[in-house]
């Protein structure tokens, strides 16, 4: 744990295997930025993707950085933080077959069922950002905007954004290539304490519908 | 005196937009390495040593904290003597023009859009937002104006409790929000963690939000009995196992901050709010001379604020000019 690990982008399959949960990890070359919007445009609505991204890189990063477009038409980044993952688990599968993406990285993870039956079996890697709130640390990691599409369409949050990237971290492996996870891992050492702070409470004197007494459960 | 300008108003407002954004309260900062001293887990005290490099990259290189630059929303506490140009609905509108400059200049996320057709202005501008929050102070020629950008789609709740649940039920909550919101630190904790007591259920929200975002780090209620209730929630909070990320540690919260409202005789409504790792806040104060100071500490919460007391200081003069 705590090891730190530089990965060029995209990844080789050699470079994935060395990671286990909790290594922290840096990244350089390409990143692209796709979440829902982008998903849907190219999985429902069957659009093309507008650059052919496994050629570039292999790296999908679940982020809405904070631009804003200079007069010459550049773009400035000024901080970049990821979105929450896991509302974005059930486009995972057909998104990493149509474009053979290999390292999500985005704040969170996804369910470890997820990375067992989706993302491992394909050869792919979780990455987690770090805190979440990063965002400098990560918008200095961000060395150019190499381009930037469905801009109109999606807006600056939901657009699909290619980043060049060097010393782009931290990142933490949450998923390794066997599908291991460590929000899972964690998780499970700290329910272990959960009962003792509850020790002594008694149940409020109205309860509400739909509400799970096992605070062991996952809410996502 | 010439009244204050529209002009210093609106440099005060897009002044305090970029601050926000950018520096990290001097405060919570010192809070937040308190946190990391006492973490005693690697990977959970690794990220709080992670976040700290942040805040200061952000300074260094002028960039925000978070690129979830939050909901912009402000604050303004207006002294009884203030005079400035405008009006208030002046005031409101050099609020949404700074607002909407400061997204394009800093450059902020322009994270607001219209709630079912996420129509986006790309400026944080729009229907009801940004939120303004007014209140006023006795025997005061300046104007005070607080922008906070609050993120974080986790970490608030609300339940109708009831006097019988006692500290316990609140403790109870409390514990179910925190937990609910910090299993993989959705809530991006630690946080300042910030509980409405009472009201009705909007004041409940807006005092525990108030709390949260409002109060700095190390302020204690001036009820001693409340001052207390803080620190053993905020023990209670630190002790639950969890760490920044969900990871195993014992830092969930900075620090937490109760305020409290005569509520209805057979309800206790408590709200949670968890004001996170980018807790963004600053103050332009505009004296009544027309020079701007700038500070962390928005100093809310007055005594006039709270309505401490029984009546209104009005109220007592007028009783004792009827005496004399
Ligand atoms: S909750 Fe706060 S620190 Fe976390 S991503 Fe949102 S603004 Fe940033």
């Amino acid at each position: 744990m705590l090891e730190k690990i530089d990965i060029d982008l995209p990844a080789s399959p050699e470079s994935l295997a060395k990671l286990e949960p909790g290594s922290i990890v840096y990244l350089n070359g390409v990143v692209y930025t796709a979440r829902e919007g982008v998903y849907d445009r190219v999985l429902n609505r069957k659009e093309n993707l507008p650059v052919p991204i496994h050629e570039v890189t292999n790296a999908n990063f679940h982020c809405s950085p904070a631009a804003s477009s200079n007069a010459d038409g550049s773009y400035r980044i000024g901080a970049v933080t990821a979105t929450a993952s896991f509302r974005f688990s059930k486009y995972m599968g057909d998104w990493l077959d149509a474009t053979k993406t290999r390292v999500v990285i985005g704040k969170g993870g996804m369910p470890a069922e997820d990375y067992k039956n989706i993302l491992a079996p394909r050869g792919a890697v979780y990455l987690t950002t770090v805190g979440y709130g990063t965002g400098a640390l990560l918008g200095q990691g961000v060395r150019k905007v190499l381009s930037v599409h469905w801009l109109e369409e999606l807006g600056i949050a939901q657009a699909m954004w290619m980043f060049e990237v060097c010393g782009f971290g931290p990142f933490l492996v949450d998923s390794d290539l066997e599908g291991n996870s460590l929000f899972a891992e964690q998780g499970k050492l700290v329910n272990r304490n959960i009962e003792q702070a509850y020790k002594g409470l008694r149940k409020p004197a109205l309860l509400r519908y739909g509400e799970t007494d096992d605070r062991k459960d996952e809410l996502i | 005196m010439r009244p204050i300008s529209q002009e210093a108003i609106e440099e005060a407002c897009y002044e305090i937009m970029k601050k926000a954004a950018v520096d990290i309260p001097e405060d919570y900062l010192a809070g937040i390495k308190r946190s990391a001293e006492r973490e005693k887990e690697a990977l959970s005290g690794f990220v709080i040593k992670t976040m700290v490099k942040n805040y200061e990259t952000a300074t260094a290189e002028r960039r925000p904290m978070c690129a979830d630059t939050g909901l912009p929303r402000y604050f303004i506490k207006v002294g009884d003597d203030a005079r400035f140009e405008g009006g208030f609905t002046g005031m409101e509108r050099s609020i949404r023009s700074a607002t909407a400059r400061a997204t394009q200049d800093v450059p902020m996320r322009p994270n607001r859009v219209h709630p079912l057709w996420r129509t986006d202005y790309n400026n944080n501008v729009g229907i009801n937002a940004p939120e303004v929050e007014w209140s006023f102070e006795p025997d005061a020629g300046w104007i005070d104006i607080t922008t906070v950008h609050k993120g974080g789609l986790f970490g608030t709740d609300y339940r109708m409790l009831f006097p019988g649940d006692g500290l316990g039920g609140i403790r109870r909550f409390l514990l179910d929000t925190l937990i609910a919101f910090g299993k993989r630190g959705l809530a991006c904790q630690p946080a300042i963690i910030g509980i409405g007591i009472g009201g009705s259920k909007d004041t409940c929200m807006q005092l525990g939000k108030q709390a949260a975002c409002l109060r700095i780090v190390g302020d204690r209620n001036p009820d001693p009995k409340i001052a207390e209730l803080e620190l053993e929630l905020m023990e209670a909070s630190n002790s639950i196992g969890m760490g920044p990320m969900g990871f195993v540690g014992s830092s969930m919260a900075v620090d937490l901050h109760i305020e409290v409202g005569f509520t209805h005789t057979g309800g206790m409504p408590v709200s949670v709010h968890t004001f996170c790792l980018s807790s963004r806040r600053a103050t332009a104060r505009i004296h009544a001379d027309g020079h701007i100071e700038y500070r962390t500490d928005p100093k809310w919460f007055t005594p006039y604020y709270r309505r401490e007391g029984i009546a209104w200081e009005g109220a007592r003069l007028d009783q004792e000019r009827q005496h004399a």
